[in-house]
């Protein structure tokens, strides 16, 4: 098989997923892009796995390190733990402002003319967090 | 042996076919206005991956995607859909302003990308005959020989991020009541 068939398929998926990450407004959308460029990546390294342990085969009969395949298998797992922990994040952002959009999460941005951030908070529909929850959240 | 551009064989027919589907499955994934659907779509993508990897003789890997991404991942995802309280129906702002900015990014580096990659690996080929690199056998040895620091190292990243997790998703007004539970 020519190797560019795996790779520009892996390049293409990648950019939709970069694509996702940029467009979407919703933090699970955000994930699951997230997931597409990882994808990406994963079937780079069998590719290449695919392409050159059968260069290391002809030299060294008896080394099968398969470098690619482990990492494809740490990375699934990787990518596993970090859907994980990033729901978590996004359910516990959910919880304390009531939306998942991650347009409105503005508290770090910078104060533009004083009404974007009042205005941000106002469209969200939640009554302005007091400076407790405020700290609870960053915590 | 040898190799022709315009002369595919059955497995590069097979894996370009199957690898469109992936793509206009992805590209689907995020661009609808479908929570639920881009989740669904997902799946369809991870499975094509999965079957991508199949025609590239990583079988174990395939079977772990399988599992994995489109057994657990999905299933996380839509139970995170569900508990933000997701909007069933089209949901008008999925998307934020910026997508034509996002478009044009993503087209500039697929086009840089796909250049640079073609350009490389312009003759090259993937020798798939013979002894299958990817069996259930030959990727336990190779773990369990050469790769037994890393997959312990794993386990403990898996335990933190259970231990994680949870500690994150439990109800936070919890705490006063119990007390120096953290």
């Amino acid at each position: 098989m020519h190797l560019a068939y795996p790779v520009v398929l892996s390049a293409l998926l990648f950019c939709t997923g970069v694509y996702g990450v940029l467009a979407r407004r919703n933090a699970i959308l955000v994930l699951m892009s997230v997931e597409l460029m990882l994808n990406a990546v994963n079937l780079n390294l069998v590719a290449f796995d695919a392409w050159l342990s059968r260069a290391a085969q002809a030299a060294f009969p008896h080394d099968g390190l398969h470098s690619g395949q482990a990492l494809t298998l740490f990375t699934i797992a990787i990518a596993a733990a970090e859907i994980g922990i990033g729901l978590a994040i996004v359910l516990a952002v959910y919880r304390n402002r009531g939306t998942a959009d991650v347009d409105r999460l503005r508290d770090t941005a910078e104060d533009r003319g004083g009404s974007d951030g009042t205005d941000a908070t106002a469209r969200a529909g939640v009554p302005a967090p007091g400076s407790g929850e405020k700290a609870e959240a960053s915590a | 042996m040898s190799h022709g551009f315009l002369s595919p064989t059955g497995v590069e027919i097979t894996f370009v076919l199957v690898g469109l589907v992936t793509l206009g499955a992805a590209v689907v994934s995020v661009t609808t206005r479908q929570l639920v659907h881009a989740a669904l779509w997902l799946v369809v993508a991870l499975g094509g991956l999965a079957v991508e990897y199949l025609l590239l003789t990583a079988e174990f890997i395939a079977w772990v995607q399988v599992l994995i991404y489109v057994g657990s991942v999905v299933v996380l995802l839509l139970f995170g859909l569900m508990l933000t309280r997701a909007p069933i129906g089209r949901s008008p702002d999925a998307d934020s302003g910026n997508r034509g900015v996002a478009l044009g990014v993503a087209v500039a580096a697929a086009v840089a990308l796909v250049w640079v990659v073609v350009d490389a690996f312009r003759t090259t080929w993937i020798d798939l005959d013979g002894a299958s690199a990817g069996t259930t056998e030959v990727t336990g040895a190779s773990l369990f020989q050469h790769w037994v620091l890393p997959f312990e190292a794993l386990s403990v990243l898996l335990l933190a991020a259970l231990v994680g997790a949870i500690v994150l998703s439990r109800k936070r007004n919890a705490d006063s009541g119990e007390g120096g539970e953290r």
